[in-house]
């Protein structure tokens, strides 16, 4: 039987709902045995374990490997990839960063970013920011495959009960060093697991602009904030907001695009949300052509009225 | 130190891609093509750091067909010193990209590679990563800012939640994201210059790389589309179609 070793991505405490859908396709694959490496992840291990369609949970315990760094950890999966046929990662920024390291290291073709699962080597990929769907077979003797969360259903976070086994790897390489991080605390939902995003463009003027016009709505819906990479660029918000192509890929219940024009690249991260609510003052802007119901309006007058009246 | 810097010809971000009818990929025929937007990125940073006095050339590489010479061109117009054009009318894999990058690297010995985190037409985002796992380096990706300290590089990284920093030991290979910088564009006295920049033409067997590819690509389809909705005339229309959908 396919033997898939799936990446566990966490933050040292917490399972990320992305893993979840990657163990779903990699169940597609063969046995998932999931591997959680961090510095004291006996919590992460054990939470991994619960994870229904999990094997066995390998857990690769060491300072080395605290902050993912991928010249750490990638050989480390080279050297468990011995006894694996398939290596499946989310496609998150820690997944891209690691994944084409290791699949280098074996002498494989990464297949990045799978939609689908059509047989044991055959996947359903986007291609020009999703503008066109490629179907790929690979031809290598191993898989490494990163998977779009969006795509895939989430495996139950609970019902399994894997053993966790003690795994080791090479360690500390000595080629980088993590120096620290500035992550954005919210009381938000996250944006890629939000059920309802409310995103800004351009047209929100500046960061105080932004917080005051978007806020109020994303409260009101219980909603997350996304934004456009203009929206970005200029500043209005930090870099993990973008959605799109490059950005961040969204599949909400809802998504509200208020002020954005609807590039190509943009509507590659959110054109399978399952409603698309957008509000434009140009009629003719591209995003009415993917939205289910557009408001033609100066957001400036009906996002507070929007508000008034929910 | 030398810095190296990949730069890819694709499809101009302004266009809309087209399937072919046939299904076999994108049709190309007669679209306005361009250098990836993330290696223009990257060959802006090369660039600022030769400005700096940090780096002391600039070499570019392009592995396509014979038109990736104009890419090229573009390059050596923004500041680049030199080009290597890897000529091949095959579609090489981010993995052949990284083999023919690699051995390269043994010829030029650059202190920093320098590749765009994606190529827009393949969206693969794996070349750079792949060239430091085959060079042993480590690898910056998805920069924000990089600046140079000693014998490492130091790289603000955009990642899912915001930013990360590490330290590099140099040489080392970084892969640009879209606030690393905004990149010039080329005056036309540079634009005459960088026609008599030295380019260098090679093939994949110059550096013994067998580009032969490793995904078969079955078919290229169109995505599922998506219909126009309606338009709702005002907010109260809006609000009501918000309650049917349950989220007001
Ligand atoms: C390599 C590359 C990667 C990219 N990746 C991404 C990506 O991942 N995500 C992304 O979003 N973009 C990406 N882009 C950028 C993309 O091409 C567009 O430039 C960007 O999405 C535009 O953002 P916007 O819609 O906010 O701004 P604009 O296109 O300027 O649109 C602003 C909109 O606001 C409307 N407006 C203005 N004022 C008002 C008002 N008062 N009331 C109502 N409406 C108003 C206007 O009618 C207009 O439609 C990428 C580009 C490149 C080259
Ligand atoms: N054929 C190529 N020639 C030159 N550079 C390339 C080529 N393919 C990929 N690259 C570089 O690798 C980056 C990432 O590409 P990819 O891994 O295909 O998404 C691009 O932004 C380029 O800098």
């Amino acid at each position: 039987m396919t033997k898939v070793l799936v990446w566990v991505e966490h933050d040292g405490a917490v399972v990320k709902d992305a893993t979840l859908s990657a163990v779903t396709a990699a169940a597609q694959l063969g046995e998932v045995v999931a591997l959680v490496a961090g510095s004291g992840v006996d919590g992460v291990a054990a939470a991994a374990a619960q994870i229904e369609g999990v094997a066995k949970v390998a857990k690769a315990d060491d300072a080395a490997y605290a902050h993912a760094l991928a010249e750490n950890v990638a050989p480390l999966v080279v050297a468990l990839m011995a006894d694996y046929d398939a290596f499946v990662a989310p496609a998150t920024t820690t997944g891209k960063n690691i994944a084409p390291r290791v699949a280098a290291l074996l002498d494989v073709m990464q297949v990045s970013d799978i939609l689908s699962v059509e047989g044991p080597k055959t996947f359903t990929r986007p291609i020009y920011a999703g503008n066109a769907i490629a179907t790929v077979e690979a031809t290598d003797a191993k898989l490494v495959v990163t998977v779009r969360g969006t795509a895939f259903a989430k495996a139950n976070a609970t019902g399994g009960s894997a053993a966790v086994e003690a795994v080791a790897g090479p360690g500390e390489a000595g080629l980088s060093t993590y120096v620290g991080s500035e992550i954005a605390k919210s009381e938000r939902p996250e944006l890629t697991s939000a059920k309802i995003i409310v995103s800004g463009g351009r047209a929100l003027k500046d960061a105080p602009t932004f917080a005051a016009t978007i806020t109020p709505l994303a409260d009101k819906l219980g909603a997350a904030i996304g934004a456009s990479r203009a929206a970005v660029d200029a500043g209005y918000v930090p870099n993990d907001y973008q959605v799109g192509q490059t950005g961040k890929i969204v599949a909400p219940e809802v998504y509200v695009a208020v002020g954005i024009s609807g590039a190509i690249q943009h509507l590659a991260g959110m054109k399978d949300s399952k409603t698309i609510i957008a509000i434009n003052k140009d009629e003719d802007a591209p995003i009415f052509q993917v939205a289910d119901i557009g408001l033609v309006a100066d957001l400036f007058t009906a996002v507070p009225e929007l508000v008034s009246k929910l | 130190m030398k810095a190296l810097v990949t730069v890819k010809r694709v499809i101009d971000y302004n266009v809309k891609p087209r399937v072919k009818a046939d299904g076999t990929g994108v049709d190309l025929a007669n679209v306005k093509m361009s250098m990836n937007p993330f290696d223009e990125i990257a060959v802006e940073e090369a660039i600022r750091l030769k400005e700096k006095g940090v780096v002391s050339e600039v070499v570019v590489v392009s592995v396509g067909p014979a038109k990736a010479q104009e890419t090229l061109r573009t390059a050596l117009a923004m500041g680049a010193d030199r080009a290597i054009l890897v000529s091949t009318d095959d579609e090489v894999e981010p993995l052949g990209v990284a083999k023919i990058v690699k051995a390269i690297a043994a010829e030029e010995a650059p202190g920093l590679i320098i590749t765009g985190k994606q190529a827009i037409d393949d969206d693969a985002n794996q070349t750079g990563q792949m060239i430091a796992a085959l060079l042993g380096r480590p690898q910056g990706t998805f920069a924000n800012e990089i600046s140079v300290e000693g014998d490492s590089l130091v790289v603000k990284r955009e990642i899912d939640g915001g930013l990360e920093t590490v330290k590099l030991a140099l040489p080392a290979v970084v892969t640009t994201d879209l606030r690393l910088n905004e990149p010039r564009y080329a005056s036309l006295p540079n634009i005459m210059k960088a026609k008599s920049k030295p380019l260098a033409t090679k093939s994949p067997a110059d550096y013994g790389v067998d580009v032969a590819p490793r995904l078969k690509t079955l078919k290229v389809g169109e995505p599922p589309v998506r219909q126009a909705g309606i338009k709702v005339a005002d907010v109260d229309a809006l609000v009501g179609k918000l309650k049917e959908l349950g989220v007001a």
